[in-house]
């Protein structure tokens, strides 16, 4: 075999409405490309059959015994598998409403997505919802696959018609699907090889879209970013550790230390079982500091010319995901990065249905469940925040009441 | 630019600093099997050598001899606060394997589990679990809450989103981390070739067999393999199709044996 260089890992969130396929295309992937051991195809196998069921490929992710008896995916999973190109984490995620919580945790782990359609029901309400969804968290590399050509006798006519619907859809909302692909995953068409019952679609196979796919590249701005995530005493030295978000350090570096901007220089960084003058992003370390300050979890560390200060309020795009609204200037607890502060919603320029995206009301005194809003918070003390599209990391937040997420978002 | 490797090192020891950092009563299981090990070593690294808190290693008394003496010289070497977990009670009254798999894991090891809890209230305990171990680990969350007698809400999770972990629960429950979520079989080995990590010789090939998976002797079987060293269970692992828990008959007694454990509180 040609000896292949394998591109990074990269994780694909598969979204779309209730019953359009995820689960059933998940398991033909890992089929397709033999990532599946004996034991399990033949547990699958031996399950289905005691539920009287027709071997179920979507078993392999639906490993609940609720999930299996309804039919459904309740929670998200994680599963692995590999082609020559590369190896890819693949995240199942529930289509149900009901479960929307899990479908945006899967999600937010997510670099890529592909959208499910069901060609015989074309775009459903979880269609948009999880289109806007993953678009909002991030996740801007999109695949669309047409699924269940199969029982429309692979028409093309059908596929066409519902391509335009949904690129216009997408178009909307400034996304551009990388490919849209038809396909039957129960049948295996388009998946890995290319199906001559498809004969008039001439674009990639899904693995060949998803194998095209780069890993990120943006976010390697120069600035620095370490927001402290706690501080150790060892051997009579204040070690401040944490993760490198963005830029770069090295000993001997002038810094700022946020939300005060605080300025001071970097005496050395530990790692250990190893000596480095230097971190770069992504890396977990321990930091110390020249001469005696008082730092805090939380503090964000940052180039000297930071021009700051950090203010006591953002801006962000929301999903509100409790029974109990968001309402103005009400109690809450916002986390951003390391940091943890309480704050209110000052102001709610809109709420829209999160599916139609139709806004339903301007200047709002409340978001209700399964709502996306824009909002401006105003926290009790400096917060470090940067525009999402600028530094992920410090552009995302969740919003917390008794200790639960409620809401998540991210800085615009 | 940080290798696949040091990325997947790095968000352990972002989730166990986060731990720590939210709890400071922690512990850390310790089976000493390939990923609890390659967990400590890590647990290790992110507290600069001196583990802070406690390592509990659940003895069912059932274990391999080999696994007991790794045990007690690694923990001489590495200065660990051991914590040995035993269900005496049960172990007296004549709890093995031989009477039912299910009833006797979920009374040697998390019952035993239960009992030192209850002496030292953790507030949260990392475990090495792995998603593509299991299809019902594949589900667990990083920071996951379990009740005071330990039962897990699979049907109402917490949602988890990108790094913000939940992290406050009410006063008598504790948390699940799982530092390794995200790891896979061939990662951990990899880590472990990298790394030097010292690591039971049960793993390796003795007269075409090893074992893959270890847990009680008495539940183990090893798989078919030529695998000698970690290079060649490196290899042996790209083609595999042999599942990594196909030894472990807890797993398969029936098709919800593992969800019924793990419900009720096992790791």
């Amino acid at each position: 075999m040609r000896n292949v260089t394998k591109k990074k890992p990269i994780k694909i969130a598969i979204i779309g409405h209730v019953d359009h396929g995820k689960s059933t295309l998940i398991g033909r992937l890992l089929l397709d490309t033999h990532s599946l051991s004996r034991d399990r195809l033949a547990e699958i196998k031996r399950i289905s059959k005691e539920l009287g069921k027709d071997t179920e490929l979507a078993f392999l992710t639906d490993q609940l015994e609720e999930e299996r008896e309804k039919n459904i995916t309740i929670d998200t999973t994680q599963i692995f598998f590999r082609t020559r190109q590369r190896d890819y984490v693949i995240i199942d995620t529930p289509g149900h409403l009901e479960f929307i919580k899990n479908m945006i945790t899967g999600t937010s782990l997510a670099e890529a997505a592909i959208l499910i359609v069901d060609i015989t029901e074309g775009i459903q309400e979880q269609t948009r919802r999880h289109a806007y969804l993953a678009s909002s968290l991030g996740v801007e590399r999109l695949v669309v696959v047409f699924n269940k050509m199969d029982l429309t006798g692979y028409a093309q006519d059908s596929f066409i018609r519902e391509q335009n619907l949904l690129s216009a859809f997408l178009k909307n909302m400034g996304i551009t699907a990388f490919h849209i692909v038809p396909v039957s995953a129960k049948k295996g068409d388009n998946i890995s090889r290319r199906s001559p019952r498809l004969g008039w679609y001439k674009g990639p196979t899904l693995i060949e879209s998803i194998d095209r796919i780069e890993a990120d590249v943006k976010n390697r701005e120069s600035v620095l970013r370490f927001p402290v995530q706690d501080i150790y005493e060892i051997e009579g030295e204040s070690v401040l550790v944490g993760r490198m978000l963005s830029g770069t350090m090295r000993a001997g570096q002038e810094i700022a230390i946020l939300p005060g901007v605080k300025k001071t220089t970097i005496k050395a960084i530990r790692v250990f079982g190893r000596l480095t003058g230097r971190a770069e992003r992504g890396e977990s370390i321990g930091l110390i500091l020249d001469g005696s300050m008082a730092v805090k979890r939380g503090d964000v560390i940052a180039e000297k010319e930071y021009a700051g200060p950090a203010k006591n309020s953002f801006r962000g795009n929301i999903f509100w995901m409790s029974e109990m609204p968001l309402e103005l200037e009400k109690k809450i607890t916002l986390r951003c990065a390391t940091q943890e502060i309480e704050g209110v919603a000052e102001k709610i320029e809109n709420r829209m249905d999160s599916s139609s995206l139709r806004i339903i009301e301007e200047n709002a005194r409340v978001v209700r469940k399964n709502e996306a809003a824009t909002v401006t918070f105003r926290t009790q003390g400096a917060i470090v925040t940067e525009k999402f599209s600028f530094i992920k990391e410090l552009g995302r937040f969740v919003i917390e009441r008794k200790n639960c997420v409620e809401g998540a978002g991210v800085v615009v | 630019m940080i290798s696949y490797l040091d990325e997947l090192e790095s968000k352990s020891v972002y989730i166990i600093r986060e731990a720590y950092s939210r709890f400071r009563n922690i512990a850390l299981l310790w089976s000493i099997g390939k990923d609890s090990t390659a967990l400590l070593w890590i647990v290790r690294k992110a507290f600069f050598g001196k583990i802070p808190h406690p390592v509990v290693h659940i003895d069912t008394s059932f274990k391999f001899k080999e696994i007991y003496e790794f045990r007690n010289r690694y923990s001489r070497e590495w200065g660990l606060d051991l914590i040995i977990s035993r269900n005496e009670g049960a172990l007296q009254e004549g709890m093995c394997p031989d009477k039912a798999k299910l009833e006797c894991c979920n009374a040697l090891k998390t019952e035993a589990l239960k009992i030192t809890m209850q002496e030292r209230r953790f507030k949260a305990l990392l475990l090495a679990i792995r998603r593509d171990e299991h299809g019902i680990r594949a589900k667990e969350r990083y920071f996951s809450p379990r009740t005071i007698d330990f039962k897990w809400d699979y049907r109402n999770q917490p949602p988890e989103l990108w790094d913000l972990y939940k992290s406050n629960v009410e006063k008598e429950e504790h948390f699940r981390i799982h530092p390794m979520l995200h790891w896979t079989e061939l990662d951990i080995w990899k880590y472990i070739e990298r790394e030097k990590i010292p690591t039971a010789s049960l793993y390796f090939a003795k007269d075409g067999k090893r074992y893959r998976s270890i847990g009680c002797e008495t539940c183990c079987a090893p798989v078919d393999s030529s695998a000698a060293d970690i290079k060649k269970i490196i290899k042996e692992l790209k083609t595999t199709k042999v599942s990594e828990r196909s030894g472990r008959s807890q797993d398969k007694e029936s098709a919800y044996t593992m969800q019924k454990l793990r419900s009720l509180g096992y790791m």
